[in-house]
């Protein structure tokens, strides 16, 4: 199949970038996007173009390395898949597709497709984790976990961190990246001790981050490759408001 | 060299914001739900118009002397006002704030990108809350002071609002404005709930509905006097 690409172009942080113009002829239905860009870079390398530089890893939808926003969607058209596991079945013979890196004051771009995220990172650091040796894997039923909570907590920690939520979102906002981890480790019984401290860390360190504010517009939740529901952002507000609370009695 | 070039591009400059973003949404959320009330109860009272002039204007007379004489004359409806610019005053300051911390959030925008798949009442919050504020002030110095009244008594509340309504651009310009108070009342009376906590997935289609319903009926009770009275229903 034959398709043309409007690919972001931006040589460093500091150029100025531009979308260039592709034609890639001998793409096939069942390459990944990934790979039709490989097929594009191998053609670049050879007439000693520079490649398009792209962030990729795992390649089977769960490292969340692959990013860029595929004709106006992080991660391209189809629900629930990352870029990586987006075919090219799923575009007709002829098109023109605009691929672009993800759009954020937070992640800027490095090179090309490719943007820093160590935003999220540096949110993780600030809270999104139990400081307690956990040792090796515990027996699977030495802490009860009520079943609707842990499929709360499975649900958010499906998350893999790709940034597909702020590239969506009209604000820039990671709130749902936030909301998963506060969900993830507040719906289960080691997450209880942090609570509070969590919640204030991590939305402190969103904010000073350069992330936009929520307005519920939902924008995320259809982007997420993961399928987080927006209900985590809920649980981001309602914790914060609890930790703001319990701040204010001393406890 | 390259590396620190590259460093200075890649790490965007961190600052400590004193407001987090979240806790403005709930500056946003408790002044909205204060002129929410504010909004069903003077819906509600514009609704006295169907049972006649004489309702409407002791209706109003009636509204200067609640709780009085622990209040003087008036003191009740002056405490709302005061409640109401403070609320207006707040939302829209943390709306500011919001949308150009938004704004620096994407300093470089989307070359291709569908309108937003949120509702159009999501995306038209920011702009349709500024009509809502312009309307409100018309709003006021039409029925509130009389200023620019055709009518323009002082009490004679029937008389002013039939005299408004009979210029067809006043009554098609609030019947724009409320409509846009009802868009901006369906997403914000959800995103209001939501930013309490008090959604998950269970509820969170109930409370769409919820905000929807609730948008539509506070709309249609405004939209009523209107239509009553250039249908001469009134």
């Amino acid at each position: 199949m034959r398709l043309h690409l409007k690919v972001w172009r931006q040589s460093s942080a500091d150029a100025k970038g531009k979308i260039v113009n592709y034609d890639v002829d001998d793409a096939s239905p069942d390459m990944s996007f990934l790979e039709l860009l490989d097929v594009l870079n191998e053609k670049l390398a050879l007439q000693g173009d520079d490649p398009v530089a792209f962030d990729h890893d795992c390649r089977e939808g769960i490292c969340g390395a692959c990013s860029m926003v595929i004709d106006g969607q992080p991660h391209g058209p189809e629900k629930a898949t990352t870029t990586c596991q987006l075919h090219l079945r799923h575009f007709r013979d002829g098109d023109t597709i605009t691929i672009e890196p993800f759009r954020a004051g937070a992640f800027p771009v490095i090179k090309d497709l490719v943007v820093d995220r160590n935003a999220f990172d540096r949110i993780i650091q600030a809270g999104g984790y139990i400081s307690a040796p956990t040792g090796s894997a515990p027996d699977a039923h030495a802490t009860p976990v009520p079943k609707a909570n842990a499929d709360r907590a499975f649900a958010a920690a499906a998350c893999i961190g790709c940034g597909a939520c702020v590239a969506a979102c009209p604000n820039g906002s990671a709130s749902l990246f936030l909301g998963a981890k506060i969900t993830h480790l507040g719906e289960l019984p080691q997450g209880q001790p942090e609570r509070h401290s969590r919640v204030r860390a991590m939305v402190e360190e969103h904010d000073a981050s350069g992330f936009g504010g929520c307005t519920n517009t939902g924008e995320c939740a259809v982007a997420c490759p993961k399928e987080i529901p927006l209900d985590v952002i809920s649980q981001l507000n309602r914790d914060y408001l609890d930790a703001r609370k319990a701040g204010r009695k001393g406890a | 060299m390259a590396r620190g070039a590259r460093a200075a591009g890649t790490a965007p400059a961190r600052r400590r914001q004193h407001l987090p973003s979240v806790q403005l949404k709930f500056v946003m959320a408790v002044t909205g739900a204060v002129m929410l009330l504010y909004l069903v109860l003077h819906m509600i009272g514009n609704l006295k118009i169907f049972f006649g002039a004489e309702a409407i204007d002791s209706y109003s007379a009636w509204l200067r002397t609640l709780l009085e004489p622990a209040l003087p004359h008036g003191g009740m409806l002056w405490i709302v006002r005061v409640v109401l610019l403070v609320s207006v005053i707040a939302h829209i300051v943390s709306a500011v704030v919001l949308a150009r911390r938004a704004r620096k959030a994407r300093p470089v925008r989307y070359a291709h990108r569908q309108p937003v798949q949120g509702s159009y009442a999501a995306r038209t919050m920011r702009w349709g809350g500024v009509i809502i504020a312009l309307f409100a002030v018309y709003h006021i110095l039409d029925l509130t002071t009389g200023t620019v009244n055709p009518n323009g008594v002082h009490g004679a509340v029937y008389d002013n609002i039939t005299a408004s309504f009979d210029r067809w651009y006043v009554t098609l310009f609030y019947a724009l404005a409320v409509i846009t108070v009802g868009f901006h009342v369906r997403h914000g009376l959800w995103s209001g709930l939501q930013t309490f906590g008090r959604s998950n997935a269970a509820t969170q289609n109930a409370l769409k509905g919820f905000a929807l319903v609730f948008a539509v009926v506070l709309t249609a009770g405004f939209l009523s006097v209107p239509f009553a009275v250039v249908t001469g229903l009134v």
